[in-house]
């Protein structure tokens, strides 16, 4: 089982991550996009980390919404409204769980992922963080309880690695055309540094018991 | 006669208030209200300044909503949707500066909420040169 406990500690992670990686997002945001992407997320996050050991949750559905609120107010550009509603459905779909099995995370995850797709009004092979996202979360239905964290970390890299050869069609990349061909999209990576500290998270936490 | 209120949703807190300046010229008597800059002041859109915009110059008549690029049209339809008292708003698929130039004209006239967007929506197609 997932604990409210791990949930915590994945957004702790994440926030690592990101700040670790910030300068790195920027250049790749810089090279088609307008270049906030590491400092927004990194603001947003420092922040819902913050608010962690501020207000404690009750259970899973009150924390993640709790950040959702943080990313949908502390995060500029696209990337705030984005993860905001992705955490907000994620929310909704384990509300007063104190704990959730594979399957109702895996559920979460495609609550998310339908909820980013609605928002942006985007299509898988966009270029966007839903090229990560959907497959992520399709993987994680199928698997249900069997669910392996190992090859959930391996779909998000690998689907990361696509958006390298497309060319935009949402957001501002979508203004370079085929110019944005070559480069990865700052948001599937910050997606994929997202499941990374999911996925390091639960891993840690199942190894020592 | 009340007027439909505009709204101007910028990246930019320069770029939105400017354009909120030279709009109040035309016509001094229609409502407009700037969203502009994230909430720190950044660069960026602002769900909360979009809503406090979009409550300062509502009217019976409803508001017409103008953005300037992609994620300010998430975070105005993000804003519209949290609204507690609905008021008839539409975000209005026009040009930031022309499409609000039109819209206050239109609005400075008294018109709908509707023929307000149709004539924004039209300067999409508006010959410069």
């Amino acid at each position: 089982m997932i604990t409210l406990k791990q949930m915590e500690t994945w957004m702790i992670e994440t926030h690592r991550i990101l700040q670790e990686k910030k300068d790195y997002l920027t250049q790749l945001d810089q090279a088609i996009g307008d270049g906030d992407h590491g400092i927004n997320l990194v603001r947003g996050f420092k922040e819902v980390v913050g608010n962690l050991s501020a207000q404690s949750s009750p259970d899973i559905g009150t924390l993640l919404r709790n950040v959702a609120m943080t990313l949908l107010s502390k995060v500029g550009g696209a990337s705030g409204p984005l993860y905001g509603t992705a955490f907000l459905k994620m929310s909704t779909a384990l509300k007063e769980k104190v704990e959730a099995s594979p399957e109702e995370f895996a559920r979460a995850l495609a609550e998310a992922a339908d909820g980013i797709q609605m928002r942006g009004k985007a299509q898988v092979g966009d270029k966007t963080m839903l090229d990560v996202w959907k497959p992520v979360a399709d993987l994680a239905v199928k698997q249900g309880s069997r669910l392996s964290w190992k090859d959930l970390l391996e779909c998000s890299r690998q689907h990361m690695e696509t958006t390298r050869d497309r060319a935009a069609k949402k957001g501002r990349a979508a203004y370079l055309g085929e110019r944005a061909v070559g480069h990865l999209d700052p948001g599937a990576v910050s997606t994929c540094y997202l499941f990374e500290a999911l996925v390091k998270t639960l891993t840690r936490e199942e190894a020592t018991g | 006669m009340s007027c439909v209120g505009i709204v101007l949703v910028s990246h930019s807190a320069e770029l939105a208030e400017g354009l909120k300046k030279l709009l109040n010229q035309v016509q001094p008597h229609v409502p407009i209200a700037a969203a502009g800059g994230g909430n720190e002041g950044e660069i960026g859109t602002s769900i909360e300044k979009i809503t406090a915009a979009i409550e300062s110059v509502r009217s019976e008549k409803g508001v017409a909503v103008f953005f300037d690029l992609g994620s300010a049209l998430i975070n105005a339809e993000m804003a519209i949707e949290g609204l507690k008292d609905p008021v008839p708003v539409r975000i209005a698929d026009a040009p930031l500066v022309e499409g609000a130039y039109v819209a206050v004209v239109e609005a400075g006239c008294g018109s709908s909420l509707d023929t307000v967007l149709q004539k924004a929506q039209r300067a999409k197609a508006m010959e410069k040169l």
